[in-house]
């Protein structure tokens, strides 16, 4: 443990606040030499949690060592969780903290998630916007993410890790599998050592060209989880963005036992390939269908990228059905409005889940009576059909849609 | 005012005062337990021959016709508030006022609005001794704040008429802002520059008060057809330039949100309707114009497509998805109460399935039935609610004076009443153990709909049945309670309320239902 030493430390703030600002909490704090702490606080739940913040900031500073400063915090209706990681930050920022974590109270975390569940749609939340987390699991998306990378400035990295290590410990994302997306190595690297220890579910990798990257933060995740007696699975989600990426897909989605899919970053990608991204994706059309059949070849989970025009429905419902039809089981979303759609794209038709019920229970009927051939009516139902029809009854189980 | 306020506890067990600005109340003794009696208050009896034979009953100036009409020390005068925050005409009649020099005046508008800000002044100069009127922003902190003379009186749409037509408060001046008049006094408001569309506040001013003043900034010659506001009621016609701003009398487009989760919690109220059975062939609803309520609407009519269901009626305040309701067929009839945006003005000026209602129609407790009660569901928003459906819609939960109360109380008597609300605003938590104010008895309140769920109130056994087994998240109410204050870091400080009562909630029978009381 080192103790603070005025020597070394400084001024510093962080988080946000202001009139257009929601749900989070501006801290700034000034070291002194000696008399103690002094918290000044405005906030706009004052009447309401003034003590209770005031209370918190004390027991965050205690935690991290900090024992003479000036501290003011301007409150926008910030929860106790992202005040914990405000100020955390703000007391790293200025070289005040101890090795200690100001970590806030748990939820529940989900059961384990499973390595071919449903991924038909993962909502991402920006890592250092908290007003967006609270309720994102509510919208019923299969999976959060929780992002550490493209949408959080530079500045703002340190930040983003600890609001995200806080989250996956203290909101309730409901059912929802718990993903974070880390920044490209070796950045990504010192992301892990935050968040490995609060368990997230599955850990998406950007712009992954050779397996090796994805072994070295297989390899780091074990460490840590053996570090932190971490006993349920982090999964992996490689991120392929470029030429090299979609080249190198085959061994990439082999690279370790904990890639359960492949996904593919089609911003990147078009930039990589000089082309302009289109609605339609023509452009991208060979790297997706190779994406999809490396991703088969290792027996995991060919997921696509976004579509990124929020308010168009009719667009979003056409890239999702075609990205069905080329094999992929699900898509990004960058709005909660868009989890229904890809929902409905994604799902088999009714007409599907009815061919495929009645080829399972001629399978179960053959199988009763201990005859090899499976048939239906005067037909033979080869067993590659059977295969499929069995995977799309268990999805459209799972999808609550049989 | 620093009279001594003696205070009692009513039937809802709240304390409230037992004079309001020397007038003695009633406490609020329950739903349906306060029997009015007696005949209702009426103007004098005014003759023919008074009244120019031609018809041409227009004076120069407001002043002049607040003259004419005797204003003096202590009255109450009067204003409706369908011009909302672009009104001008109030502002003109209080200043004129201040002019003629009279003192301690009773302003009783219908709602006043921040624009009026500079009635603060007129108050400290002793033109005006009180307000009874909805009052929020600067009105609102300058009442909470104690610094009004008398007493706020809060007053439903509906209670408002009562008090009225019950002589509760007599009206000496009321004067009526028109966008469109005629030199008789007939007056329209869904025409002219200054259109507003319904100008049903104003009705009972007009019927019941001893003078009636028009002004309008378009005026035809007669007839103003067709006419809101006869003029047979009316005594001096007043011309002026403009009678107000018309970018904020009405909007020029309503919004939907946009909010994932208030559009969340509108799906779940149109699909509450429709799973309980509520939304069928023949039914009415009412809704607001807030972003909740219009995407509530929007959910509904693709619902109602989706089941081939169309409704009897729907009740306005109106925007452009009401209006798009009526034009795609999918309800009979607007009654509509006052007009939000101008696609509402225009339905209501050229669509005879777009009714002007008013208060007396829609909302009158202490008349022979009001259509309110005859409304299927209906969809408001609040402050707070408690853990026995009880709600606050008028001050934030510290107390300070947020809204008026509108129809909201009158809605209630609705077949299904709803709120529409997120479980918690910045860190607050709605759902409460006691409202700060007092507006809606809980038996009233049949559902609260929030993000993380629905709370059926245990009196509506039908409701829990009609919807067992839906796939709705119908939770108990304590329940999203506890999930809410596990969010926001346990349950919230109650505020420090002042032990002074600067004004009170009247219940839709004119009983005295809570207290405002000073802070800050």
């Amino acid at each position: 443990m080192t103790a603070s030493d005025p020597k070394t430390s400084r001024a510093a703030e962080a988080g946000q606040s202001g009139s257009d600002i929601r749900s989070d909490v501006h801290v700034s704090i000034e070291p002194r030499e000696s008399g103690g702490l002094a918290v000044g606080l405005e906030s706009r739940v004052a009447p309401y949690y003034g003590e209770a913040i005031l209370t918190q900031t004390r027991h965050v500073l205690e935690t991290l060592g900090v024992k003479n400063a000036r501290v003011a915090i301007h409150d926008e209706g910030a929860l106790p969780y992202v005040i914990a990681a405000r100020i955390e930050t703000a007391v790293r920022r200025a070289g005040l903290a101890n090795s200690h974590k100001a970590l806030p109270e748990p939820v529940e975390p989900p059961a384990p998630s499973g390595k071919d569940r449903l991924r038909r749609s993962r909502l991402y939340l920006p890592g250092t916007e908290p007003k967006y987390m609270i309720n994102a699991g509510l919208h019923g998306p299969d999976a959060i993410i929780l992002d550490l990378e493209d949408s959080v400035q530079h500045a703002e990295k340190d930040a983003a890790r600890i609001l995200v290590r806080n989250a996956l410990r203290a909101v309730s994302f409901g059912t929802c599998e718990r993903m974070v997306r880390i920044n490209q190595l070796p950045l990504g690297l010192e992301d892990l050592a935050e968040i490995i220890p609060e368990a997230p579910d599955l850990v998406l990798i950007p712009k992954v060209e050779h397996p090796g990257q994805v072994t070295q933060v297989d390899r780091m995740i074990s460490e840590l989880k053996l570090r932190h007696q971490i006993n349920r699975p982090v999964w992996l989600m490689p991120i392929l963005e470029s030429g090299q990426g979609i080249e190198n897909a085959a061994p990439i989605a082999a690279a370790a036992e904990s890639v359960v899919a492949l996904t593919i970053g089609l911003e990147d990608y078009t930039a990589d390939l000089g082309v302009a991204k289109t609605a339609e994706g023509r452009e991208s059309l060979y790297a997706r269908s190779r994406l999809v059949n490396a991703a088969r070849a290792a027996g995991v989970q060919a997921i696509d990228s976004v579509y990124s025009d929020a308010g168009d429905r009719e667009g979003l419902k056409r890239w999702g059905e075609a990205s069905r039809a080329l094999g992929f089981e699900g898509m990004g979303c960058i709005h909660p409005a868009q989890i229904p759609v890809i929902h409905a794209a994604f799902a088999p038709s009714p007409a599907e889940i009815d061919s495929a019920q009645k080829i399972v229970g001629a399978f179960e009927q053959a199988q009763q009576r201990g005859v090899a051939v499976v048939s239906l009516g005067s037909k033979m139902v080869d067993p590659a059909v059977v295969q499929r029809a069995l995977k799309l009854v268990a999805r459209a189980k799972a999808m609550g849609l049989a | 005012m620093t009279e001594r306020v003696e205070l009692a506890h009513n039937a809802a067990q709240r304390r409230v005062p037992s004079m309001v600005n020397n007038k003695p109340q009633i406490p609020y003794l329950g739903v349906g337990k306060y029997q009015p009696r007696g005949r209702k208050h009426a103007p004098p009896i005014r003759s023919s021959k008074d009244y120019p034979e031609n018809g041409d009953k227009r004076v120069v100036d407001i002043e002049t016709a607040l003259r004419k009409c005797g204003l003096r020390d202590g009255m109450v005068i009067s204003n409706h508030h369908h011009l909302r925050d672009g009104d001008q005409v109030a502002l003109m009649m209080l200043e004129a006022a201040a002019k003629i020099g009279v003192k301690d005046l009773l302003w009783f508008p219908s709602a006043s609005f921040p624009s009026q800000k500079p009635a603060i002044d007129l108050m400290e100069k002793g033109v005006i001794h009180h307000i009874e009127g909805s009052m929020n922003g600067p009105l609102g902190d300058y009442c909470t704040q104690g610094k009004m003379r008398g007493m706020g009186v809060l007053r439903s749409h509906g209670g408002r008429w009562q008090a009225i037509q019950d002589g509760e408060v007599h009206i000496d001046i009321a004067v009526v802002a028109a966008p469109t008049a005629d030199m008789f006094g007939n007056a329209d408001g869904s025409h002219g520059k200054s259109a507003c569309g319904s100008l049903g506040f104003a009705l009972a001013d007009s019927t019941y008060a001893d003078h009636v003043i028009v002004v309008t900034d378009n005026p035809v010659p007669f007839p103003c057809v067709p006419w809101q506001i006869q003029g047979n009621n009316v005594d001096y016609v007043v011309e002026v330039e403009s009678i107000g701003d018309p970018a904020r009398i009405v909007s020029g487009t309503t919004q939907i949100t946009r909010s994932p989760d208030r559009l969340r919690i509108a799906e779940f109220v149109a699909r509450f309707l429709r799973e309980a059975g509520i939304m069928k062939n023949g039914f009415s609803f009412q809704a607001g114009a807030g972003g909740i309520a219009l995407a509530f609407v929007d959910c509904l009519r693709r619902m109602m497509k989706e089941d081939g269901v169309k409704a009897r009626f729907v009740r306005g305040g109106s925007t452009k998805y009401l209006v798009e309701l009526l034009q795609e067929g999918l309800t009979d009839y607007i009654l509509d109460g006052q007009t939000f945006d101008l696609d509402g003005v225009k339905s209501m000026a050229g669509d005879s399935r777009h009714a002007a209602t008013s208060p007396f129609t829609s909302y009158n407790y202490h008349g022979k039935g009001n259509f309110a009660s005859l409304v299927d569901a209906v969809v408001l928003g609040a402050t707070e609610v408690d853990v026995n459906f009880n709600a606050n819609v008028v001050t934030h939960s510290d107390g300070r004076l947020l809204h008026g109360i509108g129809g909201w109380q009158n809605c209630l008597f609705a077949g299904c009443s709803i709120l529409a609300l997120p479980s918690f605003r910045e860190r607050i938590p709605v759902i409460v153990d006691e409202v700060t104010t007092l507006t809606g008895p809980g038996e009233m309140i049949d559902v609260v709909v929030t993000e993380r769920g629905i709370a059926i109130n245990p009196l509506r056994a039908d409701l829990l049945g009609a919807v067992k087994g839906s796939r709705l998240p119908i939770r108990p109410i304590q329940d999203i309670k506890a999930e809410v204050e596990q969010i926001c870091g346990g349950k919230p400080a109650r505020p420090k309320l002042g032990d002074r009562p600067v004004a009170v909630v009247k219940w839709v029978d004119g009983t005295v239902l809570d207290t405002v009381w000073q802070t800050g």
